[in-house]
């Protein structure tokens, strides 16, 4: 079997579902429990030392 | 500067001197000659620089206003960035302006250097890698420092990453109008160019990852990983499709390492990708960073974000072979390129409402905040670029629109509507921050160019529409002998007035870009005009805002 072949069949057998894996569970790995909060955190982390004082950036 | 030193590098400029001098005088073609003495002029002046110990900077900076050193962040090379962003989208669209007014009167083909195959290059490089490029380098440094709430890693290497990313810009253009190109789309500098910008880049990457591992905020903030995967990727695909075997050392000529139709796919997957992880990931950076500054709100959904960023990483790098529909590629690669395309839709639109919604509570700003404006029409083309993208690489589509200005029409309504108006808000936002001034010379400005360039984008992409169907329709239009009713010269007759309002657009486009160069100037120049504000209420007061006065008091009947 040629390189060319043996990559094919990598590539349409183990390669294309370790990729599916890998994106599915980097999806969700977002959803994991306590995520929510560290999100949140990090979505308001641009904000932390703005000039405006005393806003809440609707939290 | 130590003197040793300043004569050490006199004398290393001085031998990259001598050096372009023998390439210069024993080059095998002219434009390899030409661009010996571009290095060769940029080495003198180096070189004269280190000896004399003379600042140029100093003067450039008092010249441009530039507040002095480094405080919490270093932003000169963001400054100079956002300058050079500012003159080369003058250049880029007035290039383009110029191509589109050869379309309609071919009598402005000024020969050789002058004609539309050379100035076509240069408009798309100019406008893609030079104006778009410096915004992404100089937004990214910036972005990077604030998320990461920490300096920039190696200030010395991200100073060559901003100059010498000018130099390949001024090779890159300059070649095309000499006639140097390796013919690739997007990829025309030839050899030395491109290992010329394989060093800036790997630059570019040391810093921006320098700077990520001193960051002091344990969290890296989204943006960064679109900037990052932008660097990464850029530099993967620039290598792989730019594997070339120069004739000679001292000649600009080089020829493909690949042949056929996969030179064909590499080209694609390169190109494809360049759309991908230059004009799309990057700027969706800047959508993360300065949308939510602007709004003064948070990212309407981190979560979204990162599954926004997982899929255009996972999805996009296999969508190159829609460019490739029925030719001597593999049909399975050919619905490949298809299937991933369509797919791409969901992810894009995921992060177009992701940035919208972020206005949730504050659509307000669209009335009263011009750059929250534009940032909104923005993300509405990102939107509408992303939803014909994925419909035109449909195969029975793309058998009407394929080699049609409906391609051109839909490259400009993401460039011009996504690209431009997203660096134009992200430049509109960093320049009073940038140079410490209250706000923007003038708001209503801003408002002016918002509409040109919207208007303009309407123009351009609504006559690109018509043209393409027509042209698309008269291609394939057989009579009833079962021969081809038009020749290829009657198709080009019939999209005379298409491409006189093609240029129309684009000149408005243009116009706005002008008017926003003055508003830059006059803001760095520390003027504030005075103007009505903008969605201002009408005038209140609340003395006069009860029953009258006068009425209380019984008064006498007549």
């Amino acid at each position: 079997m040629s390189l060319y072949d043996q990559l094919r069949h990598l590539a349409d057998s183990y390669g294309l579902i370790g990729l599916l894996v890998l994106f599915l569970g980097l999806c969700l790995w977002v959803f994991r429990p306590g995520a929510k909060q560290q999100n949140r955190e990090a979505a308001h982390l641009i904000f932390r030392d703005d000039e405006i004082e005393g806003r809440d950036h609707g939290r | 500067m130590q003197a040793e030193a300043a004569l050490g590098r006199a004398g290393l400029w001085f031998g990259v001197l001598i050096l372009s001098i023998v390439m210069a005088a024993t080059a095998r073609d002219p434009g390899f000659a030409a661009h010996a003495t571009i290095i060769g002029v940029v080495a003198f002046v180096l070189m004269w620089m280190s000896a004399v110990r003379f600042d140029p900077m100093g003067r450039a900076r008092g010249f441009f206003r530039i507040p002095e050193g480094p405080s919490r962040y270093d932003d000169d090379p963001v400054r100079w960035g956002v300058l050079a962003t500012m003159a080369w989208a003058l250049v880029g669209m007035l290039a383009g302006v110029f191509i589109a007014s050869q379309l309609a009167f071919p009598q402005l083909n000024i020969e050789p250097y002058f004609n539309f195959g050379r100035v076509r290059p240069l408009h798309t490089s100019a406008v893609i890698f030079a104006f778009g490029g410096n915004i992404l380098i100089a937004s990214s440094f910036y972005v990077v420092q604030r998320t990461c709430r920490a300096q920039l890693a190696f200030p010395a290497l991200a100073r060559f990453v901003f100059w010498g990313y000018q130099l390949f810009i001024v090779l890159a253009a300059s070649g095309y109008l000499f006639g140097v190109t390796q013919s690739r789309e997007y990829a025309e500098p030839e050899w030395y160019v491109d290992l010329w910008l394989t060093i800036v880049w790997v630059a570019y990457l040391i810093v921006f990852v320098g700077t990520l591992a001193r960051r002091t905020e344990p969290h890296i903030y989204v943006a960064n990983w679109f900037y990052l995967s932008f660097i990464i990727t850029i530099a993967m695909l620039h290598i792989v499709n730019n594997l070339a075997v120069p004739v000679s050392l001292n000649g600009s000529l080089s020829f493909s390492a690949f042949a056929g139709v996969q030179d064909a796919l590499t080209q694609w997957w390169y190109g494809h990708n360049a759309v991908a992880f230059f004009l799309t990931v990057p700027f969706l950076a800047m959508m993360y960073y300065f949308v939510p500054k602007q709004a003064e709100r948070p990212v309407y959904s981190y979560r979204l974000s990162i599954i926004h960023f997982w899929s255009l990483i996972f999805l996009y790098i296999w969508a190159g072979p829609h460019h490739l529909h029925y030719t001597a590629l593999p049909d399975w690669a050919q619905t490949l390129g298809m299937v991933f395309s369509v797919i791409l839709w969901m992810p894009s639109w995921g992060g177009m409402i992701n940035g919208l919604m972020t206005l949730n509570g504050a659509w307000d700003k669209v009335r009263t905040d011009p750059i929250i404006r534009m940032m909104v029409m923005a993300m509405a083309f990102y939107g509408m670029a992303t939803f014909e993208g994925p419909m035109l690489s449909i195969k029975a589509v793309n058998s009407l629109s394929h080699y049609t200005d409906w391609t051109v029409g839909h490259v400009h309504s993401g460039a011009l509507g996504w690209n431009g108006l997203i660096s134009f808000a992200a430049v509109y936002f960093l320049v009073p921050r940038l140079w410490k001034r209250e706000r923007m010379y003038s708001l209503r400005m801003i408002n002016w160019h918002f509409w040109l360039a919207t208007l303009g984008i309407v123009f351009y992409a609504a006559s690109m529409w018509v043209a393409g169907i027509t042209q698309g329709l008269m291609w394939r239009e057989y009579g009833a002998d079962g021969y081809l009713v038009n020749s290829f010269a009657e198709t080009v007759a019939a999209l005379h007035e298409l491409y006189i309002i093609r240029a129309v657009g684009g000149a408005m486009y243009l116009a706005g870009a002008v008017i926003m160069g003055f508003n830059v100037w006059m803001t760095i120049a520390g003027r504030l005009r005075e103007e009505a504000p903008m969605g201002a209420m009408p005038a209140y007061d609340s003395d006069k805002d009860r029953p009258l006065a006068g009425s209380a008091i019984p008064e006498p009947a007549e």
